[in-house]
């Protein structure tokens, strides 16, 4: 594991034997462990279904685990330590649209940081850096029904980084992302200092943005490494519908 | 969807009215409405009075007297039910353009229908003149119960949710090939209607879900620091003093 080879940096998230089951008895985990030190960037693989997006919401505590523990920084995901585990850990989520829903692309970004107590001329200034940092400063008035597929995207990226949170997850944040605006995001979030979990099925984009991937299928983990080495095992990508992009290929190291 | 967080009912302007603190508008036309109830039926003029004061407020706000009479007619049901009083309430009954009606089911058929049409004319400027984050955010300033200001904030995201599902589904259907001008195709659209329930709600636990993560805990936070002065209450409350004044005459009169 990545976190072996630092010991000293202290764990940012801690997954340890969870399992969940959806009410209608689909059970979507069986048993994930996994733990990212604090910094660590990390991409999440694994087929449509696999249950990458129902990991992710126990991250914050949206869904409450069956069986096992999450545990961010140390802090437990449980009820009452609910608010810090929200202002800890932010989720940028699958479909722009379930995230945005204020009249005004400000007033959207403005919402996640004011729940937060974050008020006045620091509020403003929160806002301002996080549309700034997406490239969307100058649509701050605009109504996020009226923008492209991307531009939302980029919006729904501002309005977690707009809570400072010191665990970004996202989830699929590239599709829909005309080239320039992928590559842009890649720079965003490579010049961000936090630990990223990177929900993904664009393989190139893992590899550039992350230097550790984790594999999960059928709700379990296949494989955890350098993302390199990852990619670079044909049998492994097969077994788990991983694909990379026509005439690209990777060599082990 | 209209400019900005157009609930269908907003009408974005720049006035004195739209400039109002929700929770002013609010108070206002709450205390109009009891004006209006509160006034004798047989007061025929004084609901002039009150007509011609949302007239003279629909003017300072820009609001075309059409847009909102088009809205009025949600209020449709009552008038049904007002117009089956007279014909179906009790004696004495009186000639009335070659018909025989009932005198007090007339009398509450007019009671009805104009208590129940200013009554709907005010909510409809108070939803015309405020967007609705603001007029949850005036419900909060009001000390409402967590639970009212919980519900108009779920609805908040769900009119936007169901407006932008069904124009996705409308334009999926018709990309292949549904023309819903031709009547054997009511049945698709009819079933359209249920499936853009279940997804609106699909969706809107999914934006419930997000917002949770952002640290939503049920109420709204105040974005802009706004103070409601001593000077936005009297200018919201000044029509609701001339509508005490036509409630008073109203009693004088009748
Ligand atoms: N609300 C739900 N109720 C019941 N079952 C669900 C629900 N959401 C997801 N599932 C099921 O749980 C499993 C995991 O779903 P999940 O959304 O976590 O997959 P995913 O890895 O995010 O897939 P994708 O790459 O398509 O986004 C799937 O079998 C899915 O059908
Ligand atoms: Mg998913």
């Amino acid at each position: 594991m990545a976190a072996g080879a630092e010991p000293v940096r202290p764990l940012s998230l801690a997954v340890s034997g969870l399992a969940f089951t959806y009410p209608d008895g689909t059970q979507a985990l069986h048993g994930i462990d996994l733990s990212i030190a604090a910094g660590e960037r990390v991409a999440l693989l694994g087929p449509n279904g696999a249950g990458k997006t129902t990991l992710v919401l126990h991250l914050n505590g949206i869904l409450t685990p069956g069986h096992g523990s999450v545990a961010v920084g140390g802090l437990p995901v449980t009820k009452a330590n609910l608010h810090e585990i929200r202002r800890r850990v932010g989720i940028v989520f699958q479909d722009p649209d379930d995230q945005l829903f204020m009249p005004t692309v400000r007033a959207d970004v403005a919402f996640g940081p004011a729940n937060f107590g974050v008020r006045g001329d620091a509020l403003d200034e929160r806002v301002h850096a996080a549309l700034d940092a997406v490239g969307m400063a100058e649509h701050a008035d605009r109504s996020p029904l009226h923008l492209s597929g991307g531009q939302r995207r980029r919006v729904a990226l501002a309005t977690v980084l707009a809570c400072d949170p010191e665990i970004l997850v996202l989830d699929e944040p590239s599709s829909n992302l005309d080239p320039v605006a992928r590559r842009e995001l890649a720079e965003v979030l490579l010049g961000l200092d936090r630990t990223i979990l990177m929900v993904t099925h664009d393989l190139p984009y893992a590899l550039q943005l992350c230097p550790r991937s984790i594999v999960i299928d059928d709700g379990v983990v296949v494989a955890d490494g350098p993302t390199r080495e990852l990619l670079a095992d044909p049998d492994l990508l097969r077994r788990h519908r991983l694909e990379l992009p026509y005439g690209f290929t990777l060599r082990g190291t | 969807m209209g400019a900005g967080h157009a609930h269908p009912l907003y009408l974005p302007r720049t006035s004195a009215v739209h400039g109002l603190p929700a929770e002013v508008k609010v108070v206002a036309a709450f205390l109009g409405v009891v004006c209006v109830v509160a006034t004798p039926r047989e007061a025929f003029a004084v609901f002039g009075g009150y007509l011609l004061l949302l007239a003279l407020i629909w003017s300072i706000a820009r609001i075309p007297p059409g847009w909102l009479s088009r809205r009025a007619l949600i209020e449709t049901p009552f008038v049904v039910l007002a117009v089956l009083l007279p014909i179906t309430g009790p004696d004495p009954r009186i000639d009335w353009l070659g018909l025989s009606v009932s005198e007090p089911g007339l009398l509450g058929a007019w009671n009805i229908l104009v208590k129940g049409t200013l009554g709907v004319l005010t909510s409809l400027t108070l939803a015309a003149t405020t967007p609705l984050p603001e007029l949850l955010l005036g419900l909060q300033r009001l000390r409402a119960p967590a639970l009212v200001t919980t519900i108009a904030t779920l609805m908040l995201r769900y009119v936007d949710v169901i407006v932008a599902e069904a124009r996705r589904m409308r334009l999926a259907r018709i990309a292949r090939g549904h023309d819903p001008r031709f009547l054997w195709q009511v049945g698709a659209t009819a079933r359209g209607v249920g499936s853009l329930f279940i997804r609106s709600y699909e969706r809107g636990e999914r934006v419930h879900l997000a917002m949770l993560s952002r640290g939503w805990t049920g109420e709204l936070p105040q974005l802009a620091e706004r103070v409601t002065t001593r000077r936005d209450w009297l200018r919201g409350l000044a029509p609701v003093a001339v509508a005490a004044a036509l409630a008073c005459t109203g009693w004088v009169i009748a």
